[in-house]
């Protein structure tokens, strides 16, 4: 009876080859292939016949032809009489230069918002507790427009400049710094800072070989810093002090000289920084809530003292609760700096836009957003990934 | 019977109160303000940095504040050609008064905002009780609110039916375009965000492969490019003569984005279902699709509630870049109107944004409230 039961419904199954999930994954997978086939094809022809009767000439060449616009600001000389392809590159150097200053305020900020929230001192803890709840629940946009319209914008005209000290002055121009400008021989300061950056990695290599092999522990950090600081210093002083400050002077109605920052550039940056600060210090925070308290007084019982506890223990530990969620934070502001446009600081995606605007070329300027982005964004990834291969637990 | 006995205590002696430096106030600052001379001189900074800041704030929000008024002289000094004495400063709420309205429908026709006004009274009817674990008949509820309440809104808001005159989404604004644009992104992105996750770990190559490309593709790119795509180059891979409505775009272009991100932290949750529930459900005979929608979807969200709604809280948020291609959503019609004459002064930027960015919190901490609430609800003690 019962084998008669199963020898039926093995038959009913091979009846079916419907029934059998590999013919049926096929046939799904093949449904799916074709619709997407069907689907490019169909917008393929759209868009060729769309651009034909717009006259639009399809194709990178239009980076070559001439600007024409000009650009507030940039890190390479750049006039409107540059290259579409030139003014993309001074976007793009701009949304880098945003993105890893930003990347590196919010990383100190976030670091120290994060331990405030697990110090001891109850004033401090709500402090950071309000920075963190008030910037995780408003838009960054929002953070940027509080920066630019509600705090720069209304900073006194040029004439009136607040004065800051050594010699810097901030109105609603921007911030204006003294401009270092490097007379001859400055190069020998560099030279020495290259000198002193081996010099240390060679400390550093045989001091960890000594300890190893005799116990004895070498005082890496001083020397290091002595090192990285004192050696450009001699060779700024064997080049004679090559070094001038050109002092933002006020004239009538704007200072002149030194070195401007342009608001749109601080408020971009400092809106990115707050924004973003707020979720490093909750991965901060995570991150030294997630080490056990176990080994912070096995580490204590070992008789290290707290710093190296903190140092050889703690902190390593954390890294590798923090360094993932940390990497899509840090890829998350580099994204959000394409809201520069919208106070037209010229990065990449403003400078896009605009080119996007004057030719129509507007396939060929979204592909290169994204191919960019995806570009760093991948770049980034594989950076942290080696990283946090590098820090992660090794397990025999 | 008699008993020797000289002394014996009847009564417990009270505990002797601590020494006063252990209770109270006092022991509680010595612990949480003086612990250390580091704390004390932290404790000092942030004290000074408070009574520094604390009570020009609350001057500026509340008292110096300007609450009412018709145009910018009630908020500019007289230097600035107003009413107000020289040096001067404090928060326009005038401004805000004056141009609720628009802050909340944006150019919606006046006679017509009845109809936004019973959308949102509807989905506040629908959504309250859906959220109030003990409330009743939550499917009808659900279905009322996912399914029947978007097409009764699409009509009411929309028009061109039923006599309501049309009203086109140009003149859409305000809080009402952040909360339809929200709710719709949300409401798409969840199931769409789903589906991609079961892609990517499907079995089917074709499949996955695509659900990959498309999320990594798009959680690669920031939303700007996402809704310049939407509003540059749609029109483009349409045939000639459809058009399509911008809001529309928008709505595709943050929903597709917003799927991406859903899908990533869906799959953590799918990851984190051990492997036995996988085969019991297949060892039972389950086909495929009953074994994710019984067994492992209901573990598998409940996992990972607080990345949904972290999600839902990023969508809310990034509704505010519609602005950026030319649509005013509540932040978008702020800003708008810091360019308007009759309004701009100094203090008109700061009041409107802290306006915006007060709206906005009040939300997203809402919903992350409500998460920590339902986290804790649903939490069977399985965890340790």
């Amino acid at each position: 009876m019962a084998s008669q039961d199963i020898v039926r419904h093995d038959a009913g199954s091979r009846s079916s080859f419907l029934n059998d999930p590999k013919i049926r994954g096929l046939i799904y997978q093949t449904v799916l292939f074709v619709l997407l086939v069907a689907f490019v094809y169909w917008i393929v022809g759209n868009t060729i016949e769309n651009l034909r009767r717009a006259n639009i000439a399809s194709g990178f060449g239009f980076l070559n032809n001439r600007a024409g616009f000009d650009i507030s600001q940039s890190m390479i000389e750049y006039s409107s009489d540059s290259r579409y392809s030139r003014a993309l590159v001074v976007g793009l150097l701009n949304t880098l230069l945003v993105a890893v200053t930003g990347i590196v305020t919010a990383s100190i900020m976030g670091f120290l918002i994060g331990v405030g929230r697990l110090a001891n001192n109850w004033l401090i803890r709500k402090i950071c507790m309000v920075y963190v709840e008030i910037f995780r629940n408003i838009p960054p946009l929002l953070v940027i427009f509080f920066w630019y319209f509600g705090v720069i914008s209304v900073l006194p005209a040029p004439r009136d400049s607040v004065q800051l000290p050594l010699s810097s002055f901030l109105n609603n121009r921007g911030f204006f710094l003294p401009k270092a400008v490097w007379g001859e021989g400055a190069w020998l300061i560099l030279v020495g800072l290259v000198v002193a950056i081996a010099m240390v990695w060679f400390v550093v290599h045989r001091a960890r070989k000594r300890q190893e092999a005799t116990g004895q522990q070498f005082p890496v950090l001083w020397t290091s810093a002595g090192l990285i600081v004192g050696l450009p210093l001699l060779a700024f002083a064997l080049a004679g002090f090559p070094l001038t400050f050109e002092i933002p002077t006020k004239s009538t109605f704007n200072l002149v000289g030194g070195f401007q920052i342009k608001p749109e550039f601080l408020a971009l940056y400092l809106a990115l920084s707050f924004y973003t600060a707020a979720f490093i210090a909750e991965i901060v925070r995570a991150g030294i809530l997630g080490v056990s308290k176990g080994q912070s007084e096995a580490s204590f019982a070992l008789g290290l003292r707290s710093r190296q506890a903190l140092r050889l223990v703690i902190v390593p530990q954390a890294m590798r609760i923090v360094i993932p969620p940390l990497t899509s934070q840090y890829l998350n502001l580099t994204k959000n700096s394409s809201l520069a446009i919208a106070i037209g600081f010229p990065d990449l995606v403003a400078v896009g836009g605009t080119i996007l605007n004057q030719t129509g070329q507007s396939i060929e300027i979204v592909a290169i957003w994204m191919v960019i982005y995806l570009g760093i964004s991948l770049l980034t990834s594989l950076f942290m990934n080696w990283f946090n291969a590098k820090m992660a637990l090794v397990e025999r | 019977m008699e008993h020797d006995v000289s002394y014996v205590r009847t009564e417990m002696v009270n505990a002797q109160a601590a020494p006063a430096s252990e209770r109270g106030v006092v022991k509680w600052l010595r612990e949480n303000l003086v612990a250390t001379p580091m704390d004390a001189i932290l404790t000092i900074i942030s004290i000074a940095l408070l009574v520094y800041f604390l009570p020009s704030a609350l001057r500026w929000l509340f008292i110096d504040a300007q609450w009412s008024g018709s145009d910018r002289s009630f908020c500019a000094t007289v230097a600035q050609g107003g009413a107000q004495p020289d040096g001067w400063s404090g928060a326009c709420w005038a401004f805000v008064k004056a141009k609720y309205e628009q802050f909340l429908f944006g150019r919606y026709t006046i006679s017509e905002r009845w109809r936004v006004v019973l959308v949102g009274a509807m989905f506040v009817a629908l959504f309250v009780p859906l959220l109030i674990p003990r409330a009743p008949y939550k499917l009808a509820n659900a279905f009322l609110l996912f399914v029947v309440l978007p097409i009764v809104s699409f009509f009411l808001l929309v028009g061109g039916y039923f006599g309501l005159p049309r009203v086109e989404t140009q003149l859409w604004g305000g809080l009402m375009v952040t909360l339809v644009l929200s709710f719709v992104a949300i409401a798409v992105s969840l199931p769409l965000g789903i589906l991609l996750a079961l892609g990517r770990r499907s079995d089917m190559p074709v499949i996955k492969m695509f659900s990959v490309i498309f999320i990594e593709t798009v959680r690669g790119v920031p939303l700007v490019t996402v809704l310049f795509m939407a509003s540059v180059m749609l029109p483009l891979f349409l045939p000639a003569g459809v058009t399509f409505d911008k809001f529309l775009r928008a709505l595709i272009g943050v929903a597709l984005f917003a799927a991406a991100y859903m899908a990533e932290v869906v799959r953590g949750g799918l990851q984190a279902i051990p492997k036995g529930q996988y085969e019991g459900a297949d060892s039972l005979g389950l086909s495929y699709w009953q074994k994710t929608g019984l067994i492992v979807l209901p573990q598998a969200l409940k996992l990972v509630i607080p990345g949904i709604v972290n999600t839902f809280i990023g969508i809310f948020k990034d509704t505010s870049l519609v602005y950026i291609i030319g649509m005013f959503d509540l932040l978008g019609i702020i800003r708008q109107n810091f360019a308007d004459a009759t309004w701009a002064t100094a203090q008109t930027p700061m009041t409107g944004l802290i306006f915006a960015g007060f709206v906005f919190w009040v939300f997203c901490f809402g919903m992350s409230r409500y998460s920590i609430y339902m986290e804790r609800r649903l939490d069977t003690g399985y965890r340790r």
